[in-house]
Formats: structure tokens, C-alpha cells, sequence
């Protein structure tokens, strides 16, 4: 579904942020994209949407993510922001979910449709005539969960989707994820969440691919994890004392 | 909260306004925005020394203030820092002018004075209205709304999202400020030799939340035209509002209704 061919991209030519990436997703599989500070996480994803241009090919269900093709590639991916208000920036929520499926040229009746459905799958109806500002950062981030699933795309990427929730409103968020049917890739530095949510993890290090493999083996290898500057999960007894 | 957190919240209190019901807030922002052109217009063609004619026409922003339950504190509470600008306007006239104009018992009114008590009325009435449209109806209505006139979709777009942006720098502001003020404690204010660093980082900061923002839209579909939410159709009230409206300002400037009114009781 989603391939990444020979990708490199650098902001500065001494100093590349992807060095020759190759993977591939396939449709239905929920991908952990992990890796410390700095590693290239939410470059991956930047590129996949075409927000930079970056060296190789990506292809999108056979279609090259290219500036001609960016309406259509868009339209399948869903991209959930890891600052909501970046993401939210209507007056109210209804505003905020009708905003994607108009512009892709849906009719008034049918995208309201669609921004009910999204609601009532994450039960947010009462959120619906919300002011943003008025909302919580629980509330916010599954408003712009449920922004991105009125659009109804085929794969739903998430950047560091439990960032600065309280534990709560975190489960609520994997709850939410786990029950999605879509294809999904998830950066992130919570591990705990990515184990899951995630069937597959990649992990990166310096632009480049480190590890890909079933999440269950890579959030376990302790000694792969602590080479790239990474953790085991908490829940595997991460959380060891340092020196 | 700090003052620019203020300034934040009073902008995002315009929204709830706007989100009230009343039978003015249930009207079509088309409608609403024509009446108001008609009104500013119809102000504006005042003379300059016909003093108890731009008086009557305070007559349609009280009407408002009835109809929409805004309370009329919060309008002078919101155009507290533009108000004294617009009383500005004409203060100079009464020494320019100095022409006797007008006697009340013993008090002779001149020319300047007349036409600066004018201006200042037309300034007012046109600052409460506007703002009573703002109160009244959501920015996205508004914008629908200028869209409906058929103005080009760019300078409508850029108004709308200047109206969101300088939310968000208002936001960035108020958290330079409070990290800013953590630091220098007993401090009033930003001192000056720290403004230059401080600007040039709120439009750095603005930028870049700016840019994420449109890059959020942009996967979004946005592609330069906004789909503005559901814009309430015309409707027969509309056409009543709008025609009864623009009737009585015509009445209001054709005819002088205070001289009318005065002569009658006179009589």
C-alpha cells in the first residue's frame, strides 16, 4: 500500500535527516514508527505527504506521491497533528470536521453525514457545537482524531497521539486507535502506547532504518533498543535507573 | 492570565457572542451586513453641523442591543482602546470653527464644537454597529457573506485567516510573556532593551505555528478557497428586516425627524 524506495532528504547537505530509506506498509497493518530526538520520525512522515520533497519514490496504492498527485494521496491519508491546536484551529468542532470533506467536494448534506458518523464512532457527539477553545486537551486531541476520520481515509497517521495527555485521557486515545479499522503508521516516543496499538515497529536511527520487524520483538530487545537511544517500554521494565 | 491572555480570550469571546440565539443572531449575515452598509452609509451622509439628525439614528444600535441581548457594557468594554481614537477625530475643530452656531439659555454653542460632537456621534454609532454585526454573526457567516456579494475569494480568505492568525500570535505572545515575566520578577512590563529578541521571536514562533497550521489545512484538502460552514438561507424575515431597516434610515436622513418631533411640541 505504501512504499518508500531509496528516500533521502536532507535540510542541510552535510547533515542528511534520511539516508536512503526503503520500506513497505501493507494495507490493514498498524506501524510503529519509533526512534530517539532527532531521528527522522516525523520527516517520514512530512515526506509521505509531500510537506517536503525529498529523493527516491514514494508510492501510494501504485500512485507516486508527486505535486500532480498530492490531492489524491492526501485525500487517503489522514494525518492527525501532534499539537491539536495547530489542528483545530475553527471556531467550533462541527466547523473544524466539515472543513476536510467540503473541500474535497462533498456536498453540505453528505458531509455532515460523514462529521455525524465520525462522532458517533468515538462517541463525541456532545462535543460536536463546542467552542475549540473551550474544549480539553483530551477533548481536543479526539476532536482532531475524529477531524481526520470525516474524511474517511484509507491509512490514519498519527504523530505522537498520547503526547501530554493525563493517563486517562491517554487510554482513552488507545482505546480509540486500537479500535480504527484503517492502516495506520504512529510515531512516537511512548512505547507503552506502541505496543498497543502495533502490530509492527520500525525503528530508525540517524536517518536510517535500524530495525523493522513484529512489535512484540523490537520493543523487547533491550540491547537494540538501548543502541539507538531507546528504552524498553515501561511496561517491560523500562524505566531503569541510570549510572 | 496575563494581558495579552486577555486580549486572547476577549477575541475568542466574539466567537461565543456570535454563537448566542436571538432573533438578530437568526437572521442571514447577508442580510445583516447589508443593513449595516446601509446604516454606516446612511451615518456618514450626515453633515457635518446636523447634530440631532445623526442623533436619531442611535435609534438602530439600541434596537439591536435589545433584539441581541449584547449587553451594552461589553461593547464599550471591547472598543475601549479604538473609542477614544475615533472621540479624537474633530477635537481641533472648535478652534478652527469659532462661528456661534447655537444658543441653549446661556450657553452659545460655535460652529467647531457643533461639528466636532458630530463626528465624534458618527464615529461612535458606526464603531457600535460594526461591532454589533461582529457580536452577531460568526467571522465564517461574515466571510460567506462577503463571498455572496461576489467579492474576490483571496481578500476574504486573507481576512479570515488573519482573524485566526493573530489568535494564535496572541497565544505564542502570551506564553513569551509569562515565561518572560517568570524570569524577571517585580518587573513591569517587557524592558525595552529585551523588545527586539522578543518580537523577532513571537514572528519566528508565529511563523512557524502559522506554517504547521497551513500545512494542517492543506491535508485537509484546503487548496486557497474556503467551503464556509452552513450559511443560514434567505429567508422572508430577511427581506422584511433588511427593507424596513434601510426604509427607516432613508426617513431618519430625508426627513428631520428631531425638528419634527420639536416643532410639534412647540406647537
Amino acid at each position: 500500500m505504501i512504499e518508500f524506495q531509496n528516500i533521502s532528504f536532507a535540510y542541510e547537505k552535510e547533515r542528511p535527516v534520511l539516508s536512503n530509506l526503503s520500506f513497505c506498509i501493507r494495507e490493514g497493518e498498524n506501524v510503529g514508527l519509533i526512534g530517539a530526538n532527532g531521528a527522522g520520525k516525523s520527516t517520514v512522515m512530512k515526506v509521505l505527504l509531500g510537506l517536503l520533497k525529498a529523493e527516491g519514490r514514494i508510492l501510494v496504492d501504485g500512485t507516486e506521491v508527486t505535486k500532480g498527485s498530492l490531492t489524491e494521496i492526501r485525500r487517503k491519508l489522514g494525518f492527525v497533528l501532534q499539537n491539536s491546536d495547530n489542528q483545530m484551529f475553527m471556531p467550533t468542532v462541527y466547523e473544524d470536521m466539515i472543513f476536510a470533506p467540503l473541500n474535497y467536494g462533498l456536498s453540505r448534506t453528505e458531509a455532515e453525514e460523514r462529521v455525524d458518523k465520525a462522532l458517533e464512532k468515538l462517541g463525541l457527539q456532545e462535543l460536536k457545537h463546542r467552542h475549540n477553545h473551550k474544549i480539553s486537551g483530551g477533548e481536543k486531541r479526539m476532536a482532531a482524531i475524529a477531524t481526520v476520520l470525516a474524511m474517511e481515509p484509507e491509512v490514519i497517521l498519527m504523530d505522537e497521539p498520547t503526547s501530554a495527555l493525563d493517563p486517562y485521557n491517554r487510554r482513552i486515545v488507545i482505546n480509540t486507535i486500537r479500535s480504527l479499522p484503517q492502516t495506520k503508521i504512529i510515531t512516537s516516543h511512548d512505547l507503552d502506547m506502541i505496543l498497543d496499538t502495533c502490530d509492527r515497529v520500525i525503528l530508525l536511527s540517524g536517518g536510517e532504518l535500524a530495525a523493522d520487524g513484529p512489535a512484540d520483538a523490537i520493543l523487547r530487545d533491550r540491547a537494540l533498543l538501548e543502541a539507538h537511544r531507546m528504552e524498553l517500554p515501561l511496561c517491560l521494565g523500562g524505566a531503569r535507573r541510570q549510572g | 492570565m496575563n494581558q495579552v491572555e486577555r486580549g486572547a480570550c476577549e477575541l475568542h469571546e466574539m466567537d461565543e457572542l456570535a454563537a448566542r440565539q436571538s432573533p438578530i443572531h437568526s437572521l442571514c449575515p447577508l442580510a445583516k451586513l447589508l443593513t449595516t452598509i446601509a446604516y454606516l452609509v446612511t451615518v456618514l451622509s450626515f453633515r457635518k453641523y446636523d447634530l440631532s439628525g445623526v442623533t436619531v439614528m442611535l435609534l438602530y444600535p439600541v434596537l439591536l442591543f435589545q433584539l441581541s441581548g449584547i449587553p451594552v457594557r461589553t461593547c464599550f468594554h471591547k472598543l475601549r482602546f479604538v473609542l477614544p481614537l475615533v472621540m479624537a477625530v474633530g477635537l481641533f475643530n472648535p478652534f478652527f470653527d469659532r462661528q456661534p452656531m447655537l444658543t441653549l439659555g446661556a450657553l452659545t454653542l460655535s460652529g467647531g464644537v457643533i461639528s466636532m460632537l458630530t463626528l465624534m456621534l458618527k464615529g461612535v454609532f458606526c464603531l457600535m454597529t460594526a461591532f454589533l454585526l461582529m457580536a452577531t454573526t460568526s467571522i465564517d457567516a461574515l466571510c460567506a457573506a462577503l463571498r455572496r456579494l461576489r467579492l474576490s475569494g483571496m481578500p476574504v480568505t486573507l481576512l479570515l485567516l488573519t482573524y485566526r492568525y493573530v489568535g494564535i500570535m496572541a497565544e505564542e505572545a502570551a506564553a513569551m510573556t509569562d515565561a518572560y515575566h517568570l524570569r524577571a520578577p517585580g518587573q513591569r512590563g517587557i524592558r525595552f532593551s529585551a523588545w527586539g529578541s522578543f518580537l523577532g521571536q513571537l514572528l519566528l514562533r508565529s511563523m512557524d505555528r502559522g506554517s504547521e497550521l497551513y500545512s494542517g489545512m492543506q491535508l485537509r484538502g484546503f487548496r486557497g478557497e474556503f467551503h464556509y460552514a452552513a450559511m443560514k438561507p434567505w429567508r422572508w424575515s430577511d427581506t422584511v428586516y433588511l427593507t424596513v431597516c434601510v426604509a427607516l434610515f432613508l426617513v431618519f436622513r430625508l426627513f428631520h425627524l428631531a425638528q419634527l418631533l420639536g416643532s410639534l411640541l412647540v406647537r
